[in-house]
């Protein structure tokens, strides 16, 4: 049976093979003057299509009407470049044969004035082997030729298509030196110890942290410093799939952490736990750098990680979302 | 009228997904041994056979397979760089002319010898389309692509053909018995590995005669009461590559009406559906029951396998009116029907 043959690498007593036979090389073609028009005028960067008798352009073009059989008109009409993705399929491990090295989709492609579509590869700037489709790539997609610098008068003389130009990355680069003010000094000082400071509010005794110098539910101003604990609890919080350079890898977990004692949530990082099993009401601890590495700043805490405690009922941090 | 001729002899070997190391006359061999014992004959009054120079990597690679057969005394004879099935199209119009009553027809190709995609890729336009090296799965998934947005069809329509097929498959012995599609991952999007046919070595041959001869030499002749091909261009930027326009036209030249079972040459899960429209195919009609190509693909004999798979179903008394049908050249170019009937004709 077929389906019982030794699997591939078996042993099965055959010869390996003594014989690679290759076929080298090919075969030199005369072009004829309608393929012949079409290969010259791409050598010198244009696309081109033939008129049939009813007035269809065909790209590439044909010495007979696809339709009729019958002879094309002689006259050649300048398409495109710029054209429209018809079908399309998706190469995301290219072999050796093909025209790029990395993933790419190939096209059939119609150019603007033609009635026929011309078969190509269309390059979407995937890099990464075995990538899926990007999500623009759709039928209808409008795609323009990339042509090569040496041209010889062939279908290779476009390197491939490109998508049309839609977007651009306009880069823009300011540079401000910030002061945080005396309540946020006070804070970082704390930090640069270890210790986590806020403010009581002498109004509404909810404590601010980090703090402003300010109750921003009463508008008065604070100067009573409290120490809150490194502990507290999950209230709300986002998975994260875009890379961060701040974050640990992606997914990564944004939270808003009630600390305990405190009236205002901190944002940090959540880590330490698969994102999908984070959970409102989880309670955390900070997770401090290394003593000889803190300086001046927030990242002191890498992020909280979770401890082994039961979680906070909804009804005690609903008022803190 | 045409004369009445029919399929009196169908033989294939057990096809293999793997080099099992006999060259292709070895693979052939058995085969024409075989169809001569089933049908008493020695010699046929034609012989046309099917193959691809580009498998084998040698010119007239199918001058060396007549061996098989027995060349000498000099044998009337013919070959079609094709599926064999245009070579019993061949022979069946040879038979037309009425001076011979019998006809050998064989096709075969061992396609683990090479890489398969790469060497379809030579069969393609030397001008625009082999140049860029694009092989045959990435056509003919721009034709599912184009197939599905036109007719609202999903991967698991194609998927649902696989399974069928696959399931069909491992109840015949001369198919690859291959598991039950699964996985996510592409091959050339938006097909999948198990939307493509196996890669696989195989042969088959068929006998056709005319006529008493048929009658003597079968006990239930399967009649060609209609047989067609169409073409389309090449190029397929000019085709409307969601439907088979030829396939439709040879199926309704052929008579392709009442169809019990259809044999396909579908080589990817969406070209049976293609098909299956083109041909107006209903429910009531069973669709490769052998398997078809999705589970044994052999070059240049899948298509003449799809004519055999059917007419057995006529000769074994299951079916009485059938469909053959084979494909070549890129995205379903060329389609050949070939309707055969167990009704006495002639
Ligand atoms: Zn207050």
């Amino acid at each position: 049976m077929p389906s019982d043959t030794a699997p591939a690498g078996a042993d099965t007593g055959l010869p390996e093979p003594n014989h690679v036979l290759e076929f080298p090389g090919g075969y030199t073609r005369s072009v004829g003057p309608v393929i012949g028009r079409f290969f010259s005028e791409l050598r010198d960067g244009r696309l081109v299509g033939v008129r049939t008798a009813d007035g269809r352009v065909l790209v590439p073009p044909s010495e007979y009407d696809p339709l009729t059989g019958e002879d094309v008109t002689g006259e050649f009409v300048e398409v495109g470049p710029v054209g429209t993705v018809t079908t399309w399929s998706w190469v995301a491990r290219p072999a050796k044969e093909h025209p790029l090295d990395r993933p790419f989709a190939w096209a059939l492609i119609r150019p603007d004035g033609a009635d026929t579509a011309l078969l190509h590869a269309l390059d979407l700037g995937v890099f990464d082997e075995g990538a899926k489709p990007p999500k623009f790539l759709k039928t209808g997609m409008r795609v323009r030729p990339r042509w090569r610098a040496e041209r010889t008068g062939g279908i290779g003389d476009i390197e491939c298509f490109q998508p049309e130009v839609t977007m651009i990355n306009a880069p823009t680069r300011l540079e401000y030196r910030l002061k945080g003010g005396q309540a946020l000094r006070r804070f970082l000082e704390g930090m640069s110890e270890g210790r986590i400071l806020g403010h009581r509010c002498p109004v509404c005794e909810s404590v601010i942290v980090p703090m402003k110098g300010l109750c921003p539910r009463d508008g008065v101003p604070t100067t009573e410093e409290v120490e809150l604990p490194d502990t507290g609890t999950v209230t709300t919080f986002a998975v994260n799939n875009i890379p961060d350079p701040r974050a640990p890898e992606v997914p990564f977990v944004s939270a808003y952490v009630l600390l305990d004692g405190a009236g205002l949530t901190m944002l940090t990082l959540v880590a330490g736990i698969p994102a999908d099993q984070v959970r409102m009401g989880m309670r955390v601890k900070a997770a401090w750098r290394p003593r000889e590495e803190w300086e001046r700043t927030m990242g002191n805490i890498k992020w909280f990680e979770p401890v082994d405690e039961p979680d906070v009922p909804f009804e005690e941090i609903k008022d803190f979302m | 009228m045409p004369r009445p001729v029919a399929v009196v002899a169908f033989a294939q070997t057990e096809h293999s997904g793997e080099d099992r190391g006999m060259a292709e006359i070895e693979i052939l061999a058995p085969v024409i041994t075989e169809i001569k014992e089933r049908t008493g004959q020695k010699q046929f009054g034609f012989t046309c056979s099917g193959s691809c120079d580009y498998l084998a990597g040698a010119p007239f690679a199918f001058v060396s397979a007549l061996d098989a057969i027995g060349a000498w005394p000099p044998i009337s004879e013919s070959h079609v760089e094709m599926d064999a099935a245009w070579a019993l199209y061949e022979a069946w119009v040879k038979l037309q002319h009425g001076d011979i009553d019998t006809a050998l027809v064989y096709g075969f190709g061992k396609s683990s010898q090479g890489n398969l995609r790469a060497v379809l890729t030579q069969q393609l336009d030397p001008y625009h389309l082999a140049p860029l090296g694009i092989d045959a799965v990435s056509l003919a998934a721009l034709q599912a692509r184009a197939y599905m947005e036109r007719s609202g069809a999903k991967e698991d329509d194609l998927r649902a053909v696989a399974a069928r097929s696959r399931e069909a498959g491992r109840g015949n012995p001369f198919a690859l018995h291959l598991p039950e599609p699964e996985g996510d991952d592409y091959d050339v999007a938006p097909l999948h590995p198990y939307d493509v046919a196996p890669v696989t070595d195989g042969a088959a041959a068929i006998v056709l005669a005319a006529g008493d001869r048929a009658r003597d030499m079968c006990e239930r002749p399967a009649w060609i009461t209609g047989i067609d091909h169409r073409t389309e261009p090449h190029a397929p930027g000019v085709r409307d590559l969601s439907r088979s326009d030829s396939a439709r036209v040879a199926g309704e030249r052929a008579g392709a009406t009442g169809i019990e079972v259809a044999e396909l040459h579908a080589q990817y899960t969406h070209e049976e559906l293609i098909l299956r429209e083109a041909l107006g195919l209903g429910e009531d009609t069973a669709v490769n029951p052998s398997g078809g190509p999705l589970s044994a693909n052999p070059m240049m004999a899948a298509g003449l396998i799809r004519i055999g798979e059917a007419a057995a179903r006529v000769h074994d008394g299951s079916a009485s009116r059938v469909l053959g049908h084979a494909s070549s050249g890129p995205c379903l170019q060329q389609n050949l029907v070939c309707v055969l009937s167990g009704e006495n004709h002639g």
